[in-house]
């Protein structure tokens, strides 16, 4: 489903990404655990397009289409989704006004017809119920007065209502409290855990990996990923440190 | 006044010198006369595009307890000046909200003088500006709250997006406060649209032209919050991204 291959990427000249490959098939869930600065949110913003962050080398493909030839609104309306690890704030224009534009962009993009406003109302009230997240706080301006864990909630909302085919989510852990956490997993879990969709969970703590089961966990260090195994090497990272397991 | 005003005037100092002089002299003593009289309420809007003249004059007297609602949007062609000179009597109130929008080379402005010369007057403006090409947007905002004008309450909020180099937007605050018991604020602030909200939006599937307008609407939103005629809001609202829309 996506297929990153020896990618090299630089910010301001500085190369962070450097040599990194890695596969993701669909029905997949890979955690990429790393010391700060190993190139994690490098990665995810790669992956997602961000204006300032040049690919030099590599490739990446996503259900076969190349994926760095994508503005970044046409990835998203491709099916890929990114959770911002700090989600941005948007004065003046509500959630529901976004998401709804959002949607309705993706599917123009996609060659569908619009969805109303009834039927989309509909929908974000399912999926804010599924995370918990009050559905008035749909109704206030995209992340303006909200909490770090409420931010977070609503990016889960936004990926349930997007509805993506593959989830690059970049700490989305960081910033919740452990009710929160197991919300925000079960949400992970309702929404993208599937034989058709694929997620990158990118995470300091093994905590998010107790509610969200990843089937390999990668470890990035110095812009590669340096060691893969199974869900026990994340519990392995927690006993024993980064330095340890990377030595061993 | 005989004489064609020119930039060495304060109040006329970034108007288009080459524009003003096309203009004849009588066209400086067209002034529309507003009175509101005591308690009562005078609301009006414009839209002020190539068609109408340059420079739109009032002179308005509300009377005690009354209030003088306008809201413009300026889309004018080469130089369009709105300017209001506004008495407020006791407890009167003035609500200004202004708009100016465009590209090439044009400059537009509101240039309005609110005299605070009676106790417990408020007045409210705020001006919100998006200029591209070569354009220039300007504010020029007295008050002037004489020895009798205590207990005023008077705020002035200008804000300016420049899309691209070469747009240029000018703030004027000048206060002027013989009283001792007054509230007098102002704010000014000029920047760029902000990219983080553009990327964040385009990573959720919105098209650059939908997030601009999304972005554009939300700063020029503040300055039509204070019509209560929501649809009337809406009216100026399109006025204004209309242009932005012929832009894009």
């Amino acid at each position: 489903m996506l297929k990153i291959e020896n990618l090299h990427a630089e910010i301001d000249g500085k190369e962070i990404l450097k040599g990194l490959s890695l596969e993701v098939n669909a029905g997949e869930i890979h955690a990429i655990m790393g010391p700060n600065g190993a190139g994690k949110s490098t990665l995810a913003y790669v992956l997602g397009g961000r204006p300032g962050y040049e690919v030099t080398q590599g490739t990446v493909t996503f259900d076969g289409k190349d994926l760095l030839d994508m503005e970044p609104h046409e990835r998203a309306a491709a099916g890929m989704f990114l959770g911002f690890q700090y989600p941005v704030e948007i004065p003046g224009v509500s959630n529901v006004q976004f998401l709804r534009e959002a949607l309705n962009s993706q599917r123009k993009q996609r060659g569908e017809e619009p969805m109303s406003g009834g039927e989309f109302l509909k929908l974000a009230k399912e999926k804010a119920g599924l995370l918990k997240l009050d559905m008035e706080m749909l109704k206030r301006n995209v992340n303006v007065g909200f909490s770090g864990g409420e931010k977070k909630r609503n990016e889960m909302v936004q990926m349930g209502i997007l509805d993506p085919q593959f989830a690059v989510l970049d700490e989305t852990d960081s910033g919740l409290d452990i009710d929160a956490l197991k919300v925000v997993g079960e949400g992970i879990n309702a929404i993208m855990r599937k034989s058709d969709k694929g997620v990158m969970l990118i995470t300091h703590y093994q905590r998010l990996l107790d509610y969200v089961q990843p089937d390999f966990v990668h470890i990035l260090a110095a812009g590669r990923i340096v060691k893969t195994g199974s869900a026990d090497l994340a519990k392995q990272l927690e006993a024993d440190g980064y330095d340890e397991v990377m030595a061993a | 006044m005989t004489d064609i005003p020119t930039i060495r005037d304060e109040d006329w100092r970034y108007a288009d010198s080459n524009a003003l002089a096309a203009l004849s002299p009588d066209t400086f003593e067209q002034w529309r006369d507003i009175d509101v009289p005591a308690g009562e309420t005078h609301r009006e809007s414009f839209v002020l595009d190539a068609a109408d003249p340059s420079l739109t004059r009032i002179r308005a007297k509300v009377g005690e307890g009354a209030r003088l609602e306008l809201f413009a949007v300026n889309l004018g062609g080469d130089y369009t000046r709105m300017e209001v000179i506004t008495y407020l009597h006791t407890g009167a109130h003035f609500e200004f909200g202004g708009v100016t929008i465009g590209g090439g080379d044009a400059v537009r402005e509101f240039v309005t003088r609110t005299t605070h010369d009676e106790p417990e007057a408020t007045s409210n403006q705020v001006v919100r500006s998006v200029h591209w090409g070569e354009a220039t947007g300007n504010f020029l905002g007295a008050i002037n709250v004489g020895r009798g004008g205590q207990r005023t309450d008077a705020a002035q909020d200008f804000k300016a997006l420049v899309l691209e180099k070469g747009a240029t937007a000018n703030a004027k605050p000048e206060l002027e406060i013989f009283a001792d018991d007054v509230k007098c604020a102002h704010g000014a602030a000029i920047g760029q649209m902000d990219e983080m909200a553009r990327y964040y939006m385009a990573s959720r599937g919105l098209a650059p032209d939908v997030a601009k307008r999304l972005l554009v609407r939300a700063f020029i939103a503040d300055a039509f919050a204070a019509l209560a005629d929501e649809d009337e809001a809406e009216r100026l609202l399109e006025a204004a991204l209309k242009v932005l829309e012929d832009r894009l």
